[in-house]
């Protein structure tokens, strides 16, 4: 996704000049690196000072320019909160905070390198709109979406090596819309970001096993939230599952609870997110997933029984 | 005195019209006091000297007024001060200085992005200067001739964010940069020098980070205009300006007090009285 995110930005940036690129202390990889020798007074380095990595954003937006902070997802949003609630959404301006290695991709460096509960903060301020793509593909689509989009953003991103997965999805990205990303008529399963591929194993797994047609959406925005197409969503599927690599309050999960709990919905409702915990735990990315309660091997058998 | 400058000019700035001026505005200012209940009136009184002399002999204007300079004020508690500068300019109107903090105004204690010559929203401390960062260099960015101002408060020199930004300027080489630190010696109510001296001094700080620094009276609009027209042009300039919180009213001077209170009615008039005879 890295490099997926680099190629857009940088591709973007040949015919934009507005685009600016403000890190704190990430060295320029793939495509970054060669807009920062093309375009060399449009990549800002501000060094390890986060709010000035806000703070900066917001004055160049102040004056017409879109630029986008850069930098681990942590360090992006709760170390200049303030920055990101004032200066960015306060003053409603066009900055895209791009949140890197969000969730707990970072698995061995611990929960001060982890973003569990990125999403619920985000989400709780005014103006503010929340981006997951789940796939490469999906981040092209995700950074159409932010070129026209003239406001707030907070860009939830992987690290590395996530699969395509939307190749053959029946629907297109819309900005704002839940995206079936495979067809399925039994069970369906809403989800976002790199974990999507644990929630399209676990959709092969309960066809493969038991013969149920399970449908894939891909909830990329997680604000504004498409609470009418949950909603027909949860009409439509007697189970609906939902799996994210976030907590439970102010994610997906308990947001889907809400819609189902308003339209009085029938369905099977199950969900599965990050523990309301810091775990000392280290190892794999999938490792801190699954100390989390994330793995196919706990997720199936209860979207599977009954 | 004239300023060197593009298209856009300031041809003399009248120290003396700036000290009448001054004390026009701090009437104004009283004037509106008398109608809420607080609104930082000793924060704005300590820069207003600092504000005018910005506004009327630093930023430069074409015939239509309009100017490509930027002014933010970090310090944003002292907002009444930036009001009456920009209802002296025409740009505010005086309805809108009389609903100030009123259901049906749009003037708050904080300055807010948005509204007729307030170029960033401001209030929370340490949010100015990183913000002038970006605009100086967008500026650079588009080629346009513009310098940014910004006036902090002493103790918002406590906040990590702006140290981050000193350091950063240099860093990101935002050089058409003037910052004015108004240096009352308070925070809120408490003096500075016995609380956090570690604060001072303030100029050696700046100078370690390279920035240019200098000192001046504050509440002396020549000494202001002197030392932020000699600006060096390939370095950010820190002004450290010694006022007096509360300035040009003797029971508000240096008393905390009147971080927030608004005067009485006897109060009011003796202040009027006060600032009436510092006319002659």
């Amino acid at each position: 996704m890295r490099d997926t995110f680099a190629q857009a930005f940088y591709d973007e940036a040949q015919v934009n000049p507005k685009l600016f690129m403000v890190v704190a202390d990430i060295s320029p990889a793939s495509k970054i690196s060669n807009f920062k020798e093309e375009f060399p007074t449009r990549f800002i380095d501000v060094g390890v000072a986060e709010q000035t990595l806000i703070g900066l954003s917001a004055g160049l937006a102040l004056r017409g320019y879109k630029p986008f902070a850069y930098t681990i997802a942590n360090f992006a949003i709760y170390r200049p909160f303030e920055q990101v609630r004032d200066d960015i959404c306060y003053q409603n301006l066009p900055v895209t905070v791009v949140g890197m290695g969000a969730g707990v991709t970072y698995s061995p460096l611990g929960a001060t390198h982890h973003t569990l509960e990125d999403i619920a903060v985000l989400s709780a301020i005014p103006n503010m709109s929340v981006l997951a793509p789940c796939d490469p593909p999906e981040l092209k689509d995700a950074m159409r979406a932010i070129m026209k989009h003239n406001g707030p953003m907070y860009l939830r991103l992987g690290k590395a090596g996530e699969p395509t997965l939307t190749a053959k999805a029946p629907d297109a990205f819309t900005f704002g819309k839940a995206r079936r990303i495979k067809e399925g008529h039994d069970v369906c399963i809403l989800s976002y970001g790199p974990i999507m591929k644990m929630a399209a194993d676990i959709a092969d797994k309960l066809e493969a096993d038991q013969r149920r047609s399970t449908a894939l959406y891909s909830i990329h925005t997680l604000k504004p939230l498409d609470q009418d197409g949950i909603a027909a969503i949860l009409k439509l599927y007697p189970v609906v599952a939902v799996i994210e690599e976030h907590v439970q309050r102010g994610g997906l999960g308990s947001q889907v609870k809400q819609i189902a709990w308003d339209i009085k919905a029938s369905c099977r409702l199950e969900t599965f997110s990050l523990k309301d915990e810091f775990l000392h735990v280290y190892g794999s990315h999938d490792d801190i997933r699954s100390a989390h309660g994330l793995s196919v091997d706990q997720i199936y058998p209860v979207i599977a029984r009954a | 005195m004239t300023l060197a400058s593009s298209a856009q000019t300031i041809s003399v700035f009248d120290v003396a019209a700036s000290k009448d001026r001054c004390k026009r505005l701090r009437r104004r200012i009283l004037d509106i006091s008398q109608t809420v209940s607080a609104l930082h009136i000793a924060p704005a009184f300590s820069c207003l000297e600092i504000l005018d002399t910005i506004f009327f002999g630093l930023m430069r204007r074409d015939a239509t007024g309009n100017s490509n300079d930027t002014f933010l004020l970090s310090k944003g508690h002292g907002a009444m001060a930036q009001y009456v500068i920009l209802e002296e300019l025409g740009i505010m109107t005086k309805a809108d200085l009389d609903s100030y903090c009123k259901p049906h105004g749009h003037l708050g204690a904080h300055p807010d992005y948005g509204l007729r010559g307030i170029e960033a929203s401001t209030g929370s401390l340490g949010h100015g200067l990183p913000m002038a960062l970006g605009i100086c260099l967008a500026a650079r960015e588009s080629k346009l001739v513009s310098s940014t101002y910004v006036v902090l408060s002493d103790g918002e020199m406590m906040e990590g964010s702006n140290w981050e930004a000193v350091m950063a300027a240099i860093n990101v080489n935002a050089t058409d940069l003037t910052i004015f630190v108004d240096f009352n010696g308070f925070v809120s109510a408490t003096p500075v020098s016995s609380r956090h001296p570690n604060l001072l001094p303030l100029e050696r700080k700046f100078e370690s980070f390279g920035w240019d620094v200098r000192s001046v009276d504050g509440h002396n609009q020549e000494e202001i205009f002197e030392a932020a027209r000699c600006k060096a042009p390939d370095k950010p300039l820190a002004i450290v300006a010694k006022t007096t919180k509360g300035k040009g009213v003797s029971y508000m001077e240096n008393q905390g007090i009147w971080h927030y209170r608004s005067p009485n009615p006897a109060e009011y008039a003796q202040a009027l009285a006060e600032i009436e005879e510092s006319r002659r």
